[in-house]
């Protein structure tokens, strides 16, 4: 009794484990079941039962209610699918009339906007990528492709990649100094002379649009939920739900709206990347104390001056973090944008893992990593630049930057025309590297993949083997034996436990989503192949977090490395990993555990770094050692924050095995995948997304509400 | 949505389609305006991207490519996003590209002289490991089966088959029906890459390999044998009702075009519909890329260079 009273919740958790082990025990696997293979809508079978609500028919096979439910939102993906089609193809048909056939077509009034939405940011796309690349297209935009054909005179020519690389080396000097300086140029002449320049202008041309956009738009709705309650109330869901739905399942849906091309690679991009900006802004806005505000208002600013003057400069810090996020994101869109129509690296790099040419992927690949690393470095010292006001500056001070880009235009220009005549029958090399004239390691890279799986494979072999046949082959089948009123005890147990009945009633409306979808089976895969990614990766991530914590050259090397392995794209060491570990879940485990250490790494480091040196040396002083005082002080007191570094790790972990996909899983992720090609595809995609989401959202729910009562409890809030 | 919305949108429509609109011109002629020609993610059909795109030029006509998946084209097509789609494979594609022709915007424009095989089979050097192969019936004998062994395949032996996106449980349906279903099981791969890379990894390791592959391919070169299974025939496959006891057919390579295309660009729609490849001149094209290892772009132009005789009579 005395243990019961002083330790109230352990036995609740021994409680809810007992119940759920002895629902596991008591509900037989019936004998008619086995992991469904295709779905049951693809084969009629006697043995399904069929129901038909809101005029869908939804086909299943029936078990007991406390070892699968029942689909009953089996018509919800097919309802919202018909919709879309509805709205796209049916709604309100308008007159149009088209140029091409000089005749009226009818056209449904949504499919319309969508194009001409999307019309305006080819627009854009073109001109940012025209004036890197040169073409056709922008005068074309104000005159029509018969005057371009009549005067070709007219093609712009494009930058030559000498004066690209002369204006970044200038901006970073402007921006801060000659480091970023030194930085910019090495990134710029590393991808012309690999031959990379025209895919990769044609990347920044269309994250040069989105990073921007996603700016603008997740600022203002930020600032609209800082203003309004409203607003944020019906914004918060939508953004919780976006922030952990895995990007592959939003190509789906956006390819129907708005097509395939680089518009569509636009707007998929913003659609992943304005939810962390709106949050990040609403954040900062937050954190402003009311004196400040007060200042603001006592110096007679109206709303808009109070806003730009005062509340967004002091909330930077916050939404600087944005800026990072919206450009990681739009480059780590780089690749799976490339599947709705974005030109460039992405592109490439498929192309040449098609190949299975990964030299040659790793160059691209690298190539979006530096890019990346360089925009975000740029834009953070961009906003972290104070405007000298009080300066006296000579003209030729004020404006040396400027004259210094003039001439780098200039001698470029010259540079570039001589180039036309001393390479005269190949390629302008002061104007373009062409894709294949530059230089590449490729072989060299491909020889190392060669010599890897020389040298390793066979022991690699007997550890794969092992581990599929010890480890996760069990684990799998574990989560299959799960009755599902076993699992839904279990996460709604949990969520009293740690937030009361409004924790247990979300996490309960969650689980229970996913449990009436037709897709339960391989809700609990996906779940299988997260949860050991989850733990081998926080596993990893705290030992070499807590290590590189230590010295302060670890942890900024640690962090560069966080960087580049986050925005490199994942899609080229899947071949390697599929041809060491063949066409199994340990392939895409690895995957899984290389992308999901990253957050965990981040956040130990951070957490470590967070605890006030005070403590340290009143710790010190008390006289223990390291070791004592990384286990009974640190630890404790950089808790909460790695926590949500654990909850990042869960929703890195899940993009990466929905993507893992690719590799052949079968879970939600090969229903994802499915789903492009599937007739009621838009809906489905959708669905099978907020799926995955709320796996997520289970798991945000309970680590955030702990943290928070963990965070009273230290009284560090 | 609020009234600001609204006219927000209806300027952006009003500046864009100013944008975007273009002058009238005689339909005798073709439009200027660029074809819009997909290219998917495997070699062939680059370079015949490339290949046709160089011929349209040749015409006087402008042309884009657009990176697009294989099978949503068939709906971009329809939209009108996409101009044309020169490689429909039959087994592959069919379904998507009748589900487009269904709903209407979607033209049939014609097949081209290569036939396609889509089904299992296995690289040459696995013959020895099970004797009797190509005859399906040799996939019966357990110490076939055996060789096959993954360690996730549970004794089994395992065939790999492409993405379940491909043609669903066709595969597995089949390997039930035959009554091989104790001695073989079925994985599906993520992608077109996961099968090279298998390919890849067996070669090297010198083991067994039941792959999903097709032909004409790049693969034909280093040979690749196609399983005999008891032959196609009309509504043999489960989802049109038979007992799934049946191989793939010899299918179509069909080319499509939008129903937009022969109003606008009738010339170019006339050599599109004669356009005409068989089965030497596309391998032809991906060896190109795939053994000569020059780029897509290069390959048709020198494909376009040495074989004038071929694509000039598609254009008269």
């Amino acid at each position: 009794m005395e243990l019961l009273k002083k330790y109230p919740k352990l036995f609740q958790w021994l409680f809810l484990l007992i119940v759920f082990f002895a629902l596991c025990f008591s509900i037989d696997v019936p004998e008619t079941y086995k992991f469904i293979r295709g779905q049951a809508e693809f084969i009629k079978d006697p043995n399904q039962s069929t129901y038909t609500l809101f005029g869908k028919e939804v086909r299943y096979y029936a078990f007991d209610v406390l070892w699968r439910l029942p689909p009953l939102l089996g018509w919800l993906p097919i309802w919202v699918n018909d919709s879309l089609f509805f709205l796209l193809n049916e709604w309100m048909p308008m007159e149009f009339w088209n140029e091409d056939t000089q005749e009226f077509k009818t056209r449904p009034l949504v499919l319309q906007i969508t194009r001409n939405i999307t019309a305006f940011m080819t627009f854009l796309i073109e001109l940012i990528r025209e004036i890197l690349l040169g073409g056709v297209k922008t005068v074309v935009a104000f005159s029509s492709w018969d005057w371009i054909d009549k005067n070709p005179w007219a093609e712009l020519p494009g930058l030559p990649w000498t004066i690209v690389t002369a204006g970044a080396v200038i901006l970073g000097y402007k921006l801060s100094g000659k480091g970023l300086a030194i930085f910019a140029g090495l990134v710029m002449i590393y991808i012309s002379v690999f031959g990379q320049w025209k895919p990769s202008m044609q990347t920044l041309s269309f994250i040069l649009v989105a990073a921007p956009l996603s700016f603008i738009f997740g600022l203002t709705l930020g600032v609209m939920a800082y203003k309004s309650k409203r607003v944020e109330k019906a914004l918060y869901p939508i953004l919780l739900v976006m922030q952990t739905m895995p990007q592959y399942a939003v190509l789906v849906p956006a390819m129907v709206l708005f097509g395939i091309g680089d518009h569509a690679a636009v707007i998929i991009t913003m659609v992943v990347a304005i939810p962390p900006m709106i949050l990040l802004t609403l954040l900062g806005l937050r954190a402003v104390s009311s004196e400040v505000i007060e200042a603001g208002k006592m110096s007679g600013c109206n709303n808009w001056q109070l806003m730009t003057k005062v509340l967004i400069p002091t909330a930077r810090r916050d939404i600087l973090i944005g800026v990072n996020q919206v450009i990681m994101v739009c480059f780590s869109m780089a690749v799976i944008a490339a599947f709705i129509g974005a030109k460039g690296l992405g592109w490439n790099l498929l192309l040449a893992l098609n190949q299975l040419n990964i030299g040659l992927a790793l160059e691209a690949g690298l190539c979006i990593s530096m890019i990346a690393i360089l925009l975000d470095k740029m834009s953070l010292a961009w906003a972290n630049k104070q405007e000298d006001y009080f300066g006296n500056l000579t003209f030729f001070q004020r404006y040396k930057n400027t004259l210094f880009f003039a001439g780098a235009v200039l001698i470029g220009a010259i540079l570039a025309y001589a180039g036309s005549f001393l390479f005269k029958d190949s390629f302008n090399y002061f104007s373009e590297i062409p894709h294949n004239k530059g230089i590449s390691f490729a072989d060299f890279w491909n020889k190392g993949v060669d010599w890897i799986w020389d040298t390793f494979f066979q022991t690699l072999k007997i550890f794969n083997t092992w581990l599929i046949t010890e480890v996760l082959q069990p684990m799998r089948a574990l989560y299959l034996r799960m009755p599902a009123v076993a699992t839904v005890v279990l996460v709604v147990g949990a969520g009293y436990i740690i937030g009361g009945i409004r924790s247990a009633l979300v996490t309960a409306g969650l689980v229970l989503f996913i449990a009436l979808s037709p897709w339960w089976d391989r809700a609990l895969v996906t779940t299988y192949m997260a949860t050991f990614g989850v733990i081998a990766s926080c596993t990893i991530g705290l030992t070499v977090g807590t290590l590189c914590q230590q010295n302060q050259y670890t942890t900024k090397f640690m962090l560069a490395v966080c960087d580049i392995f986050q925005t490199f794209p994942s899609f080229v060491y899947l071949i390697p990993v599929m041809m060491l570990f063949g066409i199994t879940d340990t392939s895409v485990l690895i995957a899984v555990i290389v992308y999901a250490t990253i957050p965990a790494t981040r956040y130990t480091i951070e957490g470590l770094r967070s605890v006030p040196t005070a403590l340290h040396d009143a710790a010190s002083m008390s006289g223990v050692t390291k070791l004592q005082r990384l286990i009974n002080i640190e630890f404790p007191i950089a808790f909460p924050h790695m926590m949500l570094g654990v909850n990042q790790t869960i929703v890195f972990a899940l993009f990466m095995v929905i993507i893992g996909a690719f590799i052949g899983t079968e879970d939600l992720g090969q229903y994802i995948l499915k789903a492009l090609s599937d007739k009621a595809g838009g809906g489905k995609g959708l669905i099978l997304g907020i799926c995955v989401a709320f796996i997520a959202l289970i798991f945000d729910n309970l680590i955030r509400t702990w943290v928070q009562k963990r965070k009273k409890h230290l009284g560090i809030d | 949505m609020g009234e600001n919305m609204k006219k927000l949108i209806s300027l952006l429509s009003a500046i864009v389609i100013s944008f975007v609109s273009f002058t009238g011109i005689a339909l005798s002629a073709d439009s200027k305006k660029p074809i819009v020609i997909p290219t998917h993610n495997w070699s062939s059909q680059v370079v015949m991207a490339y290949v046709i795109g160089g011929i349209f030029e040749d015409m006087g006509n402008n042309v884009e490519y657009v990176p697009a998946d294989s099978q949503a084209v068939y709906e971009s097509i329809r939209i009108g996003d996409v101009t044309i789609s020169h490689e429909v494979w039959e087994s592959a594609f069919g379904k998507s590209f009748t589900t487009a022709l269904d709903k209407g915007g979607l033209l049939d424009w014609g097949d081209h002289e290569a036939r396609t095989l889509e089904d299992m089979g296995y690289p040459n050097w696995v013959a020895k490991l099970c004797p009797g192969l190509p005859d399906w019936n040799a996939l019966k004998n357990k110490d076939c089966a055996k060789n096959f062994v993954t360690p996730d395949s549970g004794g089994k032996g395992r065939m790999l088959e492409g993405p379940q996106t491909w043609h669903g449980d066709l595969i597995p349906q089949r390997i039930e029906a035959l009554g091989l279903g104790d001695l073989w099981t079925v994985k599906f791969a993520g992608s077109a890459d996961a099968l090279w890379a298998e390919l890849a990894a067996a070669k090297k390791e010198g083991r067994g390999t039941i792959i999903f592959n097709w032909t004409p391919n790049f693969t034909d070169g280093a040979g690749f044998t196609f399983i005999d299974f008891p032959p196609y025939t009309a509504g043999c496959r489960p989802e049109d009702g038979g007992d799934g006891k049946c191989g793939s057919p010899d299918g179509y390579l069909k080319k499509a075009v939008n129903a937009d295309f022969p109003k606008t660009h009738p010339k170019a729609a006339a050599m599109f519909k004669k356009l005409s490849f068989s089965t030497g001149q596309i391998g032809a094209m991906a060896a190109l890329v795939d053994i000569d290892k020059m780029t897509h772009e290069d390959a048709a132009k020198k494909w376009l260079k040495d074989n004038k005789k071929v694509w000039k009579k598609f254009t008269k």
